[in-house]
Parts: structure tokens; sequence; C-alpha cells
């Protein structure tokens, strides 16, 4: 399952794409953030359109690992996400580091933009507005994109990012 | 015995999320719409429940979890998703 409204634990992805002939996993955790457009967070409440994210992450992973030779995990959370608690992780193993950086770049760009997915951020006054207005996303090949819609729209609008790079020494 | 004839009306289930469904006060709604239908007309049937303006022209939609077009022809029993824009991550 690429959902869940478990904490998500970067250890467990990292363990599913390393192996010995990967010396390069790239991270990337998107974390909630305590303040947006000057306001203060309190958490984000996320929902999906499941099966149709689930098939989405899917298609990306392959997507992924078909371009770079590479094993790639990922996981966006659902529900409620607090201040600091990460909302969706990415870890992309590859022999190099390389190959590693750019499909770990490749699958959190393609999450935000192609899996249904949406965020309603509360404020610590108690206040509630969903998140919408980022960049078009267009799912799957040749179909039109979506338009941004002017409701509630901010294009800051996002968990904050934090990368790490862990790599094998004898090999990246 | 002849053939029973095709039915002039065909039902689909059309969901809404986030923003949308907050819009409409529900999260599914059935619709039956006179055959052939279109994704478009489910929109047209949506905007005659709420203030047009607040869906797009052409928002993000998907037939049977496949983004789809507005002038998509829709079958009896598809599931028609509205998508506002996504704010996943």
């Amino acid at each position: 399952m690429y959902l869940t409204s478990d904490p998500l634990e970067l250890a467990t992805l990292v363990g599913q794409v390393q192996s010995a002939s990967r010396g390069a996993i790239a991270c990337f955790l998107g974390t909630v953030r305590d303040h947006n457009g000057g306001r203060a967070v309190l958490q984000l409440d996320y929902s999906a359109y499941e099966p149709m994210a689930e098939a989405e992450c899917a298609r990306i992973q392959v997507e992924a690992e078909r371009r770079w030779e590479c094993a790639v995990a990922l996981q966006h959370r659902t529900g409620t996400v607090r201040v600091g608690e990460a909302a969706v992780v990415v870890a992309a193993a590859s022999a190099h580091r390389d190959e590693a950086f750019a499909a770990c770049r490749f699958v959190i760009e393609e999450i935000k933009r192609r899996v249904p997915i949406w965020k309603r951020e509360v404020f610590v006054d108690g206040t509630m507005e969903w998140v919408e207005g980022g960049s078009p996303g267009q799912m799957g090949s040749g179909l039109e994109g979506q338009q941004n819609s002017g409701t509630a729209g901010k294009l800051d609008g996002e968990s904050s990012d934090l990368i790490t790079g862990k790599s094998d020494a004898t090999r990246a | 015995m002849l053939p029973s004839a095709p039915t002039s009306t065909l039902t689909v289930r059309v969901l809404l999320f986030a923003s949308y469904a907050e819009l409409l006060g529900r999260d599914a709604i059935e619709l039956e719409l006179e055959a052939p239908a279109t994704v478009g007309d489910v929109l047209d049937h949506l905007r005659s429940l709420t203030r047009a303006e607040a869906l797009p022209t052409r928002p993000m939609c998907a037939v049977n979890l496949v983004q789809a077009a507005t002038d998509d022809l829709l079958a009896q029993g598809d599931e028609v998703a509205i998508l506002p824009p996504l704010s996943g991550g």
C-alpha cells in the first residue's frame, strides 16, 4: 500500500530498496511545516481518491525504475498529520548517486503532479483552508491537465522539504 | 423474440473530493443521465446544483480510475470522479 494513515518510517522504505549492488540511496521526506503564508499551522488533513492514488503511485514507481537502474519505494500519509511529522517519504537506491538522486527527485515531483491527494491546512487559530493551485497536474499521458481553481488557492501551501542523501563510501 | 430496446438513460456514480465535496455538501451522487452522456454532462449537472462559476471550466476528471476528457462518453455504471487541483506531498 502506498497510502497509509500510520506514521511513515524512513527506515522501512530504505530497507525495501537497499541491496549489495546498490551503493547509493537518496531519500526525501516532506514534513509538515509550522507556518504557511505567515500563519501558524497546527496540522494538515490529507484526503485521497484512494484506488486511483494507489494506481498512480504504482505507475510512478514503475516509470522511475524503468528510466533509471534503481529500486524505488514511496509512501504518502492520509488523515491528520501534525507539524514535524512526515507526510510523504521516497527512497531510491541505485549503484551510484546520480541515478539515485534523479529517481528520488522524479518520484516526489510526480507524486505532487499526478497523485489524487488533497490537503487542508488547519491553523492554530482554528480556521481551515484547502490547499489548491499548485502546478497543473497531468496524469498518464496525452490527456488534458487540470486548471487551477481560484478557491482558497495558494501557491506556497506545501509541506516543507528535507532531503537526505546516504552513500556507501566504497561505491558512491 | 425481439431483443429489448436499448435503454435511453444510464446511471453513473459521481465522486467529489476535498473542496468540491464541501462545495456540493456531499462526496458522492448517483446521476441518471439521458444517453448518450459525456463527462461534460455530469459537470453541467453539478453546476446546476451550485454556483456555476465555483467549478472550473474543465476540472480534472477520471472515469473508472483513469483520467478522462470532458467529451468522453459514459457507460452505465461508470464511476466519474471530479478532482480539485491536486495538493499531495
